[in-house]
Formats: C-alpha cells, sequence, structure tokens
C-alpha cells in the first residue's frame, strides 16, 4: 500500500510493522510526530505495546534497556539534546548487548537553540557500540526500521536509524509501506537468548574484573565486525521479500567516474540530481552514499574509491579540530589503501542551513579546480 | 510472641557487605517476603558491591545491575517488558542508596511513581555516598561528618523528607522500616506487595565505615533511630493515611543514637540539644498526621 507520510510517519509505520512492544519515548522537535503516532497506535491497539511516557530522554533509553532485557521487542526514538542526554544509557544499551533500535532525527545541538537539521548529534554518539544507518528517502527510513530490528537481534547490538530534520522528518513522500504478513514473515517473534527470567537466578551487568572486561568488548568488536555482513545479508533478503535492496553504501555512476561525491542523508538525494546534470554535460561525476557509518564499510568505501582521482566529502557535521566526521572516517578507510584518491573535506550546511544542488555544483567547482584541498576543513557558503 | 517470617533464603551467604552493614539484612528480609518470583534491579549503589562481581550473584533471584540515575526508570521497562510476556505477577523491586533516591535517581523515581508504575522501590539509606568514601548527600543528618562536610563545616541543612515527597506523589504506599524490626519490615513489603501501583520503602541502613559506629552494634541503631524517634516507623496509605506502625515504648534521649557514632563525636552540647528539638518536632508533626490513631 503506498502512502504519501512524513519520515516521522515512516518511521512509526515500521515500528508497527515491526511490532514493537514496549516503547519509552519523550517528545523533542522535530522527532514528537513519531511518538505522537506511535502512542495513537497503542492508544487504539492496532500496535499492541506499552507505550511508557518517561521524564526525560534519559529515562527513555533506561526504559527500553529495562524492557529489552525483560525480554521483548524495545524502542525509542529522539533527537539532539535527547540524544546526548541518553549519552551513558546508550553504552549500557549496546554493553548489555541488547537489541534494541532508536529512530534519531538529526538536528544541531545549542547554544544557541537551533533546530534544524545536522549529523553531529548521531555521530558525537559513534564510539557508543551502536550500529548507524543513514537513511536518505522517508522510503529508506520504514525499510530500515523494520532491517534494524532484524540485524541488531543477530547479532545482539542496539541499532540507530538516522533522518534528516525536517527535509525528512516533515517532508511527505511517497512510501510504499509492506503488508504487515509479508513483514511477519520477514522479523519473527524476537527470541532472546537472555533474559530476565524468574526462577533462573542470573545476575546481569554487575561487576568485571579486568580478567574478564576486556574479553566482552573484543565480544562487542566482533559483533560489529560481523554486523556489515550480517546487514549486507539483511538488506539482500529484504529486496527479495519487498523489491528494494540495500548496501552498506550505495554506488551511484560510479563506472569510470574521477571525482566522486561521497553524501549521507538527505543531501544525497540532491547530490543525485548534480551528478545526472554533470553527467549529461560528459563530466566523469560519480556518488557514493555511505548508508552505515558504525561499524564503517572500510572493504567497500574503499572497493567504490578504487579508481577514483578525487573525492568530495560532504559533512553536516563537525568534530572541532578535525573537521567533518564521514571525511576523517573516509580517510581512515583509505589509509594503507592500494589506491589512494585525494580527498577534499567540505563542511556544508550546519544548523540547518539549505544545502542546494547550487552548493553541490560549488563543491564540484572546488574539488575540480583544485589539485589538493588548500585548507584541512573546506567551510562551503560561511561568511567569514 | 510469633515471628512471621519465611524461613525460605534467597539471599546466600558469600555477599561482599561490609561487616555490620544493615542493607544485605534488609534485602535478604525483602526477598523473604516476596519470595521467588521477583526480579531485583540494583542501581549504583554499595549493593553494586554487595551482590558480587561476575560470576558470582548473592541472590537467588533473577538481578539487573543498573545506573545511577534510572532506579524508576529501568523498573518501568523491566515490568511492561515482563507484563508483554504475561509475566503479571512477578514483583519488581528496585535497591538503591540515599544517594540514588534522594539526589541523582530522584526525576526517575518521581516519574515512575508518578505513573503509578507497578514495583516496589526499596531505599536503603545510609545517610552519604559510602560506596564512594562517605560524601554527603541530601539523605546526611543535620551537623553529620562526611569526607565532603568536615567537622570545621559539618553538614549544616537538614535530611531531606523523601517519605514526604513520595507521600506527596499519592502513590498507594509508603512506608519506615529499619532492620532492628524484621516483623515490621516483613509485613510492610509483603503488604506493599499485594498492592498494584507505586510502592515506597524507605529503609535506615547503618554504615560502621560511614557512622564511625561498631559493626556489632548496627541493628542496636536501628532500635534507637526508632526509639529515639530520629527515624520513626510509619506507613503511609494513598499520601493521606498516616500510621504508626511501632510506637516507642519510651522516647529516648537522642544522645543515646548519636553517641554510639563517631560521625556525630565533634557536636557541642548546644548542637546536640537543637537536634533533640527537631527531632521532637518532627515526632509530633508525625503523630498530629496519624490523628493520634497507631496500629499494631
Amino acid at each position: 500500500m503506498e502512502k504519501v507520510i512524513m519520515g516521522n510517519h515512516a518511521v512509526s509505520y515500521g515500528v508497527q510493522l515491526a511490532r514493537a512492544q514496549v516503547i519509552a519515548a519523550y517528545p523533542i522537535t522535530p522527532q514528537t510526530q513519531i511518538v505522537e503516532m506511535l502512542s495513537e497506535l497503542c492508544a487504539d491497539g492496532r500496535l499492541k505495546a506499552t507505550f511508557i511516557k518517561v521524564e526525560s530522554e534519559h529515562s527513555a533509553m533506561a526504559a527500553t534497556v529495562g524492557a529489552s532485557i525483560a525480554g521483548v521487542r524495545a524502542f525509542t526514538a529522539t533527537s539532539s539534546h535527547g540524544l546526548a542526554l541518553m549519552h551513558e544509557v546508550l553504552h549500557w544499551a549496546s554493553g548489555g548487548r541488547l537489541p534494541i533500535v532508536m529512530a534519531n532525527v538529526n538536528r544541531a545541538l545549542g547554544p544557541g537553540w537551533n533546530l534544524g537539521g545536522e549529523q553531529t548529534d548521531s555521530l558525537a554518539q559513534r564510539d557508543t557500540g551502536w550500529l548507524q544507518f543513514y537513511c536518505e528517502t522517508n522510503q529508506e527510513v520504514l525499510d530500515m526500521v523494520i532491517q534494524g530490528f532484524k540485524i541488531a537481534e543477530t547479532v545482539l547490538l542496539p541499532v540507530m536509524i538516522v533522518l534528516d530534520a525536517f527535509v525528512l522528518s516533515h517532508t511527505e513522500e511517497p512510501v510504499d509501506i509492506p503488508e504487515p504478513a509479508d513483514v511477519d514473515r520477514f522479523l519473527p517473534p524476537y527470541q532472546p537468548q537472555f533474559k530476565l527470567e524468574p526462577g533462573e537466578p542470573h545476575s546481569f551487568y554487575g561487576l568485571v574484573a579486568p580478567e574478564h572486561y576486556m574479553e566482552l568488548r573484543f565480544k562487542m568488536e566482533q559483533a560489529m565486525e560481523e554486523s556489515l555482513v550480517v546487514a549486507q545479508r539483511v538488506g539482500i533478503e529484504f529486496g527479495q521479500a519487498f523489491g528494494r535492496s540495500y548496501d552498506v553504501v550505495e554506488r551511484y555512476r560510479l563506472d569510470d567516474a574521477d571525482l566522486v561525491l561521497v553524501t549521507s542523508g538527505s543531501i544525497t538525494g540532491t547530490s543525485r540530481v548534480v551528478v545526472d546534470e554533470l553527467r549529461d554535460k560528459g563530466q566523469k561525476v560519480g556518488l557514493l552514499k555511505i548508508r552505515m557509518f558504525r561499524p564503517f564499510p572500510v572493504a567497500a568505501v574503499r572497493e567504490a574509491l578504487s579508481k577514483a582521482q578525487k573525492v568530495a566529502v560532504i559533512d553536516r557535521n563537525i568534530s572541532y579540530g578535525v573537521g567533518g566526521i564521514f571525511a576523517a572516517e573516509l580517510k581512515t578507510a583509505l589509509y594503507g589503501a592500494p589506491h589512494q584518491p585525494v580527498v577534499f573535506p567540505f563542511v556544508i550546511g550546519l544548523g540547518g542551513r539549505d544545502v542546494t544542488p547550487q552548493s553541490i555544483h560549488s563543491i564540484v567547482a572546488y574539488t575540480e579546480r583544485h589539485d589538493a584541498p588548500l585548507e584541512p576543513i573546506i567551510w562551503m557558503e560561511v561568511k567569514r | 510472641m510469633s515471628y512471621d517470617i519465611p524461613d525460605k533464603e534467597l539471599m546466600s551467604p558469600g555477599h561482599v557487605a561490609c561487616p555490620g552493614c544493615g542493607a544485605p539484612l534488609a534485602v535478604r528480609y525483602a526477598l523473604k517476603a516476596l519470595g521467588d518470583n521477583t526480579v531485583v534491579i540494583v542501581v549504583a549503589s554499595c549493593w553494586s558491591i554487595i551482590a558480587g562481581a561476575f560470576p558470582y550473584t548473592a541472590v537467588q533471584v533473577p538481578l539487573l545491575h543498573t545506573l545511577f540515575a534510572t532506579g524508576g526508570s529501568t523498573a518501568s521497562g523491566v515490568k511492561a517488558g515482563l507484563e508483554a510476556r504475561g509475566l503479571k505477577d512477578t514483583q519488581v523491586l528496585t535497591l538503591a542508596g540515599d544517594g540514588g533516591t534522594f539526589d541523582i535517581g530522584i526525576q526517575a523515581l518521581s516519574a515512575a511513581v508518578e505513573r503509578n508504575e507497578d514495583f516496589i522501590y526499596m531505599c536503603y539509606d545510609n545517610e552519604a555516598y559510602m560506596n564512594t568514601g562517605i560524601q554527603r548527600s541530601s539523605a546526611t543528618p543535620w551537623g553529620a561528618w562526611t569526607t565532603t562536610t568536615p567537622v570545621k563545616h559539618p553538614k549544616d541543612q537538614p535530611k531531606k523528607d523523601m517519605v514526604a515527597i513520595m507521600a506527596a506523589h499519592r502513590i498507594p504506599y509508603t512506608a519506615t522500616a529499619t532492620v532492628a524490626y524484621p516483623e515490621d519490615l516483613v509485613r510492610k513489603v509483603k503488604k506493599a506487595a499485594s498492592i498494584r501501583g507505586s510502592k515506597f520503602l524507605h529503609v535506615l541502613s547503618p554504615c560502621p565505615s560511614g557512622w564511625k559506629s561498631e559493626p556489632a552494634q548496627s541493628v542496636l541503631l536501628s532500635r534507637l533511630a526508632v526509639e529515639t524517634c530520629v527515624f520513626p516507623l510509619y506507613e503511609i496509605e494513598h499520601g493521606e493515611d498516616y500510621t504508626i506502625t511501632v510506637q516507642p515504648r519510651q522516647k529516648v534521649p537522642v544522645t543515646e543514637y548519636m553517641k554510639l557514632q563517631g560521625r556525630f563525636a565533634h557536636l557541642k552540647p548546644e548542637a546536640l540539644a537543637q537536634i533533640q528539638e527537631n527531632v521532637d518536632r518532627e515526632w509530633d508533626k508525625l503523630v498530629a498526621k496519624t490523628g493520634n490513631h497507631c496500629g499494631h
């Protein structure tokens, strides 16, 4: 069934189809419609789930952790400061090996207060042990919520589905909503291996001496690495079931491309248009969309860029003192690779400033004009 | 005299509490009252240690360790998860110290009980951050020494009235208890278990290391706290109906309680007199709230 829905409601439909059993969430712009719709679905019984209306995002994640370790499929959603407030509990979820799925609507952090799209909130949580997927369209958002539970429950790590403020969250797009029976076949009920079980006096998450702690973290990293393979497999299976397959990256007109734009999130859609325009003029420009940020798909990125001469990374985020985070990660991924393209690290669109096709044209023009970046961070469209 | 305390032990010997600690006793009695269809949630506190390091556990029920500020929120999620699995009769017991209850966890606790989540929250109150080495909390009594309220400037604010705060949420059941009156404690836990909704139990938990008291005197201190009316035993239903459950036989001077604790050793006679006056006033206020009726 096709509907025209906003990105936030695409999340809610995904959670409904995934039959989450406990949801705990707190309102924050621009995420609020996710939880509004979910509370309606829970209230009228279309989703048989308990909705815990907590008093903060810290409690939202803690209640989600509690529900997950009690043995049920659990979901929450947040954004920006809400995600920052959750920080320590994110570690409890991943270290606890709990297959929680969370939607995060990318929004800038204050001060000053700003509601616009920016990825710094989620990228700042990259070391928490959560898988992260960045979505380009509302269809991808819905599809990723369903896949997210399948991936999380396979590798026992939590999954963050990331979508841009307003450009996706509040923008209505046609979205194919799968049939519940088909989703049930794709995503069977959650069967936890470990859970709080009356009569089984196990203790969870207690004191661990150095003699065991490091092994727990080693296993987390192994699960992270496994999740790359699992995400690729689940993306193919999803395609077989629903006609839309996914990989950890997406290659767009990359063949023979000398200049490759590297994007994530909704900037990808804008960049596609520009790539098509430039290709029509005969320019060898392609696009690499990074969908999975954690774990970082090193092999896929290296392979996709193995013929590129110049790579323009478009970051709507910043790590102060380093620059764009995708650019930094990409350079790390390319270190030691047999082929070394020149990486141009662009920072643009912070705080929800529009990134237009003209912005992308300017990025391409800069990259073509120079043999190498003139500065370690190329600030686009900034008033100096 | 009959004892209404179940024989079955759900707490094992070999826990790693300090000698004389009140906290393992409180939990031992609570688990006797609740039985084995119980899940325990331990907020960061002394009990994070007491329960034992991996791969050991000191209790014979499932136990979940959680973050400092999440006693109310984690319990809400656990209860919802268990209910979603059809386990509606499993008791969820949160254990937290005074720091996790009066200070860092009060927001999540207030929210959970405002939603009237179905769980028992037991605060074992040793009146400071004892696990980190005796720093003042908002549960530390006026005049007490801690490492952050040194003798030259002991705590100069009264102890936060957490029970009144819980009662102000009009939750079904709030009660105080000490390990010197185990029948009273067990009866209160059983009563809490029989009520759906949020239940708050405030248990005074002597800490020989932090109170500078003799380990062998923890039960005595628990009794003196009640007999001096420093820590009266009472219960509140729906935030309104107050009942004193153990009436002091004769009101003992507070100095009898305080002189056994090094944390009060620096106090001058006028300070002790002030404490006596404060305790008397609070006791009179409590008696007035009960409408002078006493149970049991």
